[in-house]
């Protein structure tokens, strides 16, 4: 059984350049932790050193945030299908005289 | 009371039932606060001084520059050099001069957020760090008034309104920032330039939207769109009860330090170029390969891209993505000099470096923009 994680530009230095990767599981926690014995560089982003996820990386099921689910217990579908949505800041560019 | 000449410019408005004469006179009586007068802030400006908001502020402290120029549509060639609050009070004058153009020239901050945002009756945000947004955020909880969010990176853009009466805010979705340097920002990642104007024109709808008070609002929905694909995907957003700023017990009951929060308490001064057992200056570097030194190595740790664009001579190119996959490649008994843009992947590069074991490791302080400025004013910047 497959299902799909959808990997925001910012991490997809990490995946190849890929933007989405198919992976297995039965849970949330075991996609994710599929997806980073694929691409060991995407750990430090995704976990702390304690492999809690970290807080400012937001996990989808669909639609729904992790966190309104059962988190990274979250029983998956086939064919549902996991982002990963991190905080971007970006707009106007930096100001020079900061 | 609209004008004859204000009846005609806003007729298209003034003949749809969802915006109408009560509508546009909405629109005239409304303020609207945009933080920044770059990607975002510029296209959003220009709409809503175009559908007669009558009362536009801008908050930028910056001046325009020639790279801002591929997505920056509030200001022109002729602007560079120029201030850009100066250049978006011309451009939107000149587009709509019953537009009242408030500009204040300073850095949002904690102490002047809540004096500045008073009376407004939406915010657009388009700022670029993580600080300022939430500054921005807490700000706008805080005073009550909505907060139309965009972001942009590369060719990705996210949109949402946070801070409205009963809806989610930023810190629902992302309680804390992460930690400095992990997120690469525009300057660094690059941003495709009309996605601005999708986003920041989104931002202006919605600011439209809130004040005409017609249609469904982003609120509790978080928009992501995809440029290349030409995708957009809509996420659910929820009011966090537990959140330290809306939540039904806020622990932030005013403006913190936004530095501090955002780790960045101890921005460094520019660091004086001086050449340490772990830095090197490009007036050293150049020495160095005069000499033709044979036991250098110039690894620039920047994208493909960036290294067509100007290089130094004799580098090898491993973008930092790659750097812990191919440290194979590289030869620990030599000095191996690590550049980057302006010397902060090439810090995080070569600390990767000293940790697989490399001995002999400097950072080129200033990266390959000193390089240019101080050694080979030959090359283009970027």
């Amino acid at each position: 059984m497959s299902n799909r994680i959808l990997i925001p530009t910012p991490l997809r230095p990490f995946t190849n350049k890929q933007e989405s990767v198919e992976v297995s599981g039965a849970t949330v926690g075991e996609l994710l932790a599929d997806l980073t014995r694929r691409h060991d560089g995407l750990k430090p982003h995704l976990y702390t050193e304690d492999g809690r996820l970290r807080s400012f990386v937001n996990v989808y099921l669909n639609d729904e945030d992790i966190r309104y689910l059962e988190k990274e217990r979250t029983p998956v579908k086939p064919g549902d299908t996991l982002s990963i949505v991190p905080s971007v800041a970006g707009g106007a560019p930096r100001s020079r005289r900061r | 009371m609209l004008s004859n000449d204000e009846v005609k410019r806003y007729s298209r408005h003034l003949i749809m039932p969802e915006v109408g004469m009560q509508g546009q006179l909405r629109l005239k009586a409304g303020k609207v606060l945009c933080i920044g007068a770059g990607g975002l802030g510029s296209p959003a400006a220009l709409y809503l001084a175009a559908a007669g908001i009558g009362t536009i502020g801008i908050v930028d402290f910056d001046e325009v520059d020639f790279s801002n120029l591929q997505r920056q549509i509030l200001h022109g060639t002729p602007d560079v050099g120029r201030s850009k609050l100066q250049s978006a009070r011309d451009r939107l004058t000149a587009l709509n001069p019953n537009v009242n153009v408030v500009t204040y020239e300073t850095a949002l901050s904690s102490s002047n957020a809540l004096e500045l945002f008073k009376g407004y009756d939406v915010v657009v945000d388009g700022t670029d760090n993580f600080p300022t947004r939430y500054l921005v955020n807490d700000a706008c909880v805080l005073l009550g008034i909505p907060n139309a969010y965009g972001s942009i990176f590369r060719f990705e853009g996210q949109a949402s309104v946070f801070g409205a009466k009963d809806g989610p805010c930023y810190r629902c979705l992302y309680p804390e920032p992460p930690p400095p340097g992990l997120v690469p920002s525009c300057a660094e990642g690059g941003v495709l330039g009309v996605l601005p104007g999708v986003i920041g024109t989104i931002q202006a709808t919605e600011a439209i939207k809130l004040i005409i008070g017609v249609g469904e609002p982003l609120i509790g929905r978080f928009l992501i769109y995809d440029a290349l694909k030409m995708r957009f995907r809509e996420l659910k957003l929820r009011k966090d009860p537990d959140c330290p700023v809306c939540g039904t017990r806020p622990t932030v009951r005013e403006l913190i330090d936004y530095e501090q929060f955002c780790g960045m308490a101890a921005v460094p001064p520019e660091p004086l170029p001086t050449s340490s057992d772990r830095d090197i200056t490009v007036e050293e570097l150049k020495r160095k390969i005069d000499a033709r030194e044979r036991n250098l190595f110039v690894l620039d740790v920047r994208e493909p891209q960036e290294f067509e664009i100007c290089r130094i001579p004799g580098a090898v190119l491993i973008p930092l993505g790659e750097v812990l996959r191919r440290v194979g490649e590289l030869d620990p008994s030599k000095e191996i000099v690590v550049q980057c843009k302006m010397g902060g992947r090439s810090a995080k590069a070569a600390e990767i470096l000293r940790a697989s074991g490399f001995p002999n490791v400097k950072n080129l302080t200033g990266g390959i923009l000193a390089w240019i400025d101080r050694v080979d004013p030959s090359q283009p910047k970027y």
